[in-house]
């Protein structure tokens, strides 16, 4: 399943996906829940029983500010959470 | 049609023209003490609560209100609600499951599922198996949603962050525009030419823009008309971030409002699958059929009281 936490709002998209497929068998040992600096991601079991991760409830309504320490507008470098996550799992859409 | 009305401190009396129609409906034709399995799906949410009884896995009965100061009491209402109308009662329930933003507070319920799920199981029941895309227009949030045949959610996008684009945003330009809910798809369709969108629906903004439209010289209808376009053009582009598949259906309180779900559809270029069933259980007939198919995986729950 692609789950898409985040909104739209005047100034942009700003949506985190995660392949919650990918999440299942995890081949990078959860590294996501320890490399976001901001401790977004976190362990949950959804709605077919299947253990996967989300980004917590607190943050999905202000990701272009919790993310903003890895955005810079300059310099960017790659991001924590999708470096950590070998499976490819993780999207930023901004 | 009746307008309800509120006393205001000062004594005066106010119509309410954004309150919509609460509905209990039963199966006639079926009698729930002839079915092997029930089960209940609670769907409470932030301006309506819903609750479906499910007799072998085939709808049975509903009642769909407007949900009270707090989640347990509007679960409850809800129930009793049908239980008046068929004469069941929760011991006679084999499994509850709630859903909705007030899930986790349905004293009665067996086990929470969250509304993505509900509505895309829902849908799968009330639009037949080839229903691939979901639009959940619901009372403070919207939500698109992909699911397989089966109903299995495949790709999801909720936006709650404001109530434009949703129910309430719908209500409160009913109010301020003093036309009854139910009417106001109707009216925007009898305008002389179809208008522009008002460039913001964010609830706040829509207000002083429609009043500002009133004042230039706009009808009522007029406004609607833009209000629905902007309506529709806010929850396409939150549609279009996961795709539209052939099988779109639409379903929360907006579905019933022509007004949308027409300007949706002319954006899309596709019709949403139509059905007989009120729009506005979806995600309570949703939990009453995962209760379905967890009863057969695991056999009955012991009921849970009603609180008094
Ligand atoms: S590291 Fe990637 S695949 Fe693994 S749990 Fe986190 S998001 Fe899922
Ligand atoms: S960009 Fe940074 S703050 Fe945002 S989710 Fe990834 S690691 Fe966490």
């Amino acid at each position: 399943m692609i789950a898409n936490y985040g909104y739209k709002d005047g100034s942009g998209e700003y949506y985190i996906s995660i392949d919650t497929d990918k999440c299942i068998s995890c081949e990078a040992g959860r590294a996501c829940l320890t490399a976001c600096p901001k401790g977004m991601f976190e362990s949950m079991v959804d709605d077919y029983d299947d253990e996967v991760v989300c980004i917590k409830a607190e943050f999905r309504r202000n990701l272009a500010y919790d993310c903003a320490g890895c955005k810079p507008s300059t310099g960017r470098a790659a991001l924590p959470c999708m470096t950590a996550c070998t499976p490819a799992a993780i999207k930023h859409s901004w | 049609m009746s307008i309800e009305t509120t006393n205001s401190s000062a004594g005066e009396v106010k119509p309410e023209f954004w309150r919509w129609q609460e509905n209990c409906w039963a199966d006639e034709s079926k009698d729930w003490r002839s079915a092997k399995v029930i089960t209940v799906g609670i769907d409470v949410g932030s301006v309506s609560s819903q609750c479906v009884i499910v007799a072998d896995g085939e709808l049975y009965a509903y009642n769909s209100m407007r949900t009270g100061n707090n989640s347990p009491d509007s679960a409850a209402n809800a129930f009793k609600g049908v239980e008046l109308k068929t004469g069941l009662t929760l011991d006679d329930v084999h499994m509850v499951v709630g859903t909705g933003y007030g899930r986790v507070n349905v004293p009665f319920s067996h086990k929470a599922i969250t509304e993505i799920a509900c509505h895309a199981r829902g849908a799968n029941y009330m639009g037949g198996n080839s229903v691939r895309t979901i639009l959940d227009m619901g009372g403070q949030d919207c939500k698109a949603i992909h699911c397989d045949d089966k109903g299995k959610v495949t790709n999801f996008l909720m936006n709650d962050k404001c109530a434009a684009g949703t129910g309430r945003g719908m209500e409160v330009i009913s109010d301020l525009m003093q036309i009854p809910i139910a009417e106001i798809g109707a009216r925007s369709f009898d305008v002389e030419e179809e208008p522009d969108a008002v460039s913001s629906i964010c609830v706040v903004f829509a207000k002083s823009e429609a009043l500002g439209l009133l004042k230039a010289g706009w009808s009522k209808n007029k406004v609607v008309a833009a209000y629905c376009q902007a309506m529709a053009e806010r929850v396409v582009s939150l549609l279009e971030r996961i795709g539209v598949e052939e099988g779109f259906f639409i379903t929360g309180g907006i579905a019933k409002n022509p007004g949308v779900v027409k300007r949706i559809e002319k954006i899309l270029g596709i019709q949403a699958v139509s059905t007989k069933i009120d729009s506005q259980i979806a995600g309570a007939l949703g939990a009453a059929l995962f209760a379905q198919t967890l009863v057969q995986k695991q056999g009955p729950c012991k009921p849970v009281a009603l609180a008094a």
